[in-house]
């Protein structure tokens, strides 16, 4: 009993310990700090300094950077901003879980970043809540509409580009059937199958088409769960199924272990991850990728703020600003381009509406 | 050198060696990551360069504790008596869903309206545990497996429920789904007081949870309720030997039932801080995953209420450097391997310095016995 007290006393000192160095190491900044940074001084109502360089900061969703896929995308836009425009760049992940999105948005704010970009729908609240705090930062989110004054939401078309995607795998598959796998079942993703759906059926009206969505919503592990991706795919390509498009993050790599295992194909999403996937092997089963750009919203983002844009209002990217559409390399659905070509132009030109719910 | 003395300092040497391990093979890790031990370590203890961003760093710190503070609590009191309920997860999570639906129904006085939210959500986090308990109880089933299975039960039926029957009105173009917004009357006062006290700006954000009183409140009524009463004492007895416990007098069933829905009710606490104290609704953007990270902080914290607390805060610091490791260019999953490998260390150092001290006390003992004549007894 005796020495259980003692150490929970010492583990509790060592932590005590860890703590209160860390309040010093803080309180020890914030007095020697004055000069070096632009804040005139702490705790005016906004701690963002006036904007001399262009600095850029980027909040990835769940699953960070390196996801071959959304985010990825997001920081290709990121990038050219650096580039092309001569700006500082910032980017930063959530933890696993999500919790600390708000966080994070606001440490960028009080490192002096304007614009902050949100990429993910689930940044929708928590860029109200910051934008309403820094009301001189401008914000911009991805997925989600523009919900405050300084706030730009970066929208696009996810059932016209998902469209072009099912129209290709209808076109491409031999036995008629094919599947779709949605990481987390909810309004965003039920748009991609829905254009895929309707995309396929504009072709082969009686192709079988598999649906299944790895987590439901307001789970967002389906987004990068490679395993379950691989497991659902895996039992599409069983079934009979020759393509699988797949709108589920980093568990999109499951999918495409699973094409190369049944030595059949899969559509890609959001960036061109024949390109960007890692695994040499795994890129001859990418057909092609319903390319969102991510990259292109981000970049004319930052390039409007530097215009002088401000928030309060949304920018739609769609196929007639080629904000969506397909990959081509590989030159696989080359063949068919013309098919593709027609349906573009059909829904640029109002003839078709995709419905953007299943 | 006395026995308890003794026994202190190999703690305390143990706990270090933990410690200091934890830091080396961290280093390894972020070294491997192509990153600087030397910039992480600092990163860690970066609280930012204004007055405001510090008091946000120590907020988010504290914030984060709060909710694993009450989960290892929820956790400690089955390990008490060996019930592994690894069920806290799911019994959180419907228990926050139904609290923030139940907290919506209804407009009363705050303290009415948010005693009632707290009750509902301790009651249902019970009720959901007290199935595992009876079906351990009345068939024997293992309460690992049955509440491992009733955790996606519960993740799945919270999904639905707020996309379904407790589903809120969504705001135009926004994608995340939430249960509708609780009246102000059952938002929970913030802390930020504390912060004015000292002449310091007021956190951004949600502010500091005045749920961290609760919580404190909570951990002092487990502390005495384990260790002050008779419940406390059957829980620790059952624990330490079920069948002696049971011939003196103890009710086996009984005492399953009591601290699973004991620790079920807690568990069912664990998402209040954040529904209260910020996002004013049980949404899509829900923390998830604390329950199993309660887990881990009562490991680390030895099943105490001083310890959890302690462990609870090491966790929020850690997690606190999201942000500054990546400022620093270091990848944050460094903060899960620190934590990972300073659970592990600390607990094998536990159980190291315990059998050193066991097996020194025990030779302490036979020399005793081995020198000193036995007193004769006179009749």
């Amino acid at each position: 009993m005796l020495s259980k007290r003692f150490g929970r006393m010492a583990v509790g000192t060592m932590a005590g310990a860890m703590l209160m160095a860390a309040a010093a190491c803080g309180g020890g900044n914030t007095g020697g700090d004055t000069t070096s940074s632009a804040q005139p001084s702490a705790g005016t109502a906004s701690d963002a300094p006036k904007a001399g360089a262009l600095k850029v900061g980027l909040a990835f969703d769940i699953g960070g950077r390196g996801d071959k896929s959304f985010n990825d995308a997001a920081y290709a836009g990121l990038e050219k901003a650096k580039t092309e425009l001569g700006a500082e760049i910032k980017e930063l992940s959530p933890a696993s879980d999500g919790s600390n999105r708000g966080e994070l948005l606001r440490q960028l704010a009080d490192a002096g970043y304007n614009p902050i970009i949100g990429v993910g729908f689930a940044y929708g609240e928590d860029i109200k809540k910051a934008a309403e705090e820094y009301t001189d930062v401008q914000f911009a989110v991805v997925d989600s509409a523009s919900n405050a004054s300084n706030v730009t939401g970066l929208l696009f078309a996810e059932e016209q580009g998902s469209y072009l995607a099912g129209v290709a795998a209808a076109t491409k598959s031999k036995s008629g059937h094919v599947g779709f796998v949605g990481g987390v079942e909810n309004d965003l993703i039920k748009k991609f199958e829905a254009g895929f759906v309707a995309g396929v059926k504009s072709v082969k009206a009686d192709a079988k088409i598999d649906v299944k969505y790895l987590t439901p919503d307001g789970d967002f592990s389906g987004f990068k769960a490679p395993d379950k991706g691989k497991v659902a795919a895996e039992k599409m390509y069983q079934d009979g199924a020759d393509i699988v498009y797949h709108a589920s993050g980093d568990s999109g790599l499951g999918v495409f272990q699973a094409a190369a295992a049944a030595k059949k194909k899969a559509i890609g999403v959001d960036s061109d991850q024949r390109q960007t996937i890692k695994e040499t092997d795994l890129q001859s089963v990418i057909m092609t990728s319903m390319l969102k750009r991510v990259d292109v919203g981000v970049f004319e983002y930052i390039k409007a703020f530097q215009g002088g844009a401000k928030g309060g209002s949304n920018v739609v990217y769609d196929l007639k600003v080629d904000g969506v559409g397909l990959a081509t390399t590989g030159g696989e659905i080359d063949d068919i381009q013309d098919k593709l070509d027609a349906a573009k132009k059909d829904i640029v030109d109002g003839k078709i509406t995709v419905p953007a719910k299943p | 050198m006395p026995a308890g003395l003794y026994r202190a300092l190999l703690t305390v040497a143990g706990a270090m060696a933990a410690i200091v391990l934890a830091v080396a093979i961290s280093s390894v890790a972020i070294s491997a990551a192509g990153a600087s031990p030397q910039a992480a370590f600092a990163a860690l203890f970066n609280f930012g360069e204004t007055e405001r961003a510090v008091v946000n760093g120590i907020t988010t710190m504290i914030n984060r504790a709060v909710p694993l503070f009450i989960a290892g609590l929820a956790v400690a009191v089955g390990f008490r008596m060996n019930l592994f309920n690894i069920g806290v997860e799911g019994q959180y999570r419907i228990a926050a869903i139904c609290a923030a639906y139940v907290g919506t129904l209804f407009t009363a006085p705050a303290p009415i309206q948010i005693l009632v939210i707290i009750v509902v959500a301790a009651a249902v986090g019970g009720l959901y545990a007290l199935i595992p308990a009876l079906m351990k109880v009345g068939r024997g089933v293992n309460e690992v497996i049955s509440t491992i299975m009733l955790n996606y039960i519960a993740i799945n039926l919270a999904a639905f429920l707020v996309r379904g029957p407790f589903t809120g009105v969504r705001e135009k173009g926004q994608l995340t789904t939430s249960t509708p917004p609780l009246p102000e009357s059952a938002w929970f006062p913030n802390l930020n007081v504390l912060f004015e006290m000292f002449g310091l700006p007021a956190p951004r954000g949600g502010g500091l949870w005045g749920f961290l009183v609760v919580a404190i409140l909570l951990g002092l009524g487990v502390w005495v309720l384990l260790e002050r009463t008779r419940f406390g004492f059957e829980v620790k007895a059952s624990g330490l030997n079920a069948s002696a416990a049971l011939a003196s007098g103890v009710n086996p069933k009984k005492m399953v039932i009591s601290a699973m829905v004991l620790s079920g009710a807690i568990a069912g606490l664990i998402g209040l801080p954040e529904i209260l104290g910020d996002k004013h609704n049980f949404g899509s953007n829900f923390t998830p995953g604390l329950g199993f990270l309660g887990i881990a902080v009562a490991l680390l914290g030895r099943n105490k209420p001083a310890g959890i607390a302690v462990a609870a805060l090491l966790f929020g610091f850690l997690d606190r450097a999201q942000g500054p490791l990546q400022f620093a260019n270091v990848p944050p999953s460094v903060i899960a391997i620190m934590q990972g490998t300073i659970v592990l260390l600390v607990v094998v150092a536990n159980e190291i310095t315990s059998r050193m001290a066991l097996r020194r006390e025990e030779r302490r003992a036979a020399q005793h016995l081995g020198t000193n004549t036995p007193v004769e007894v006179k009749a």
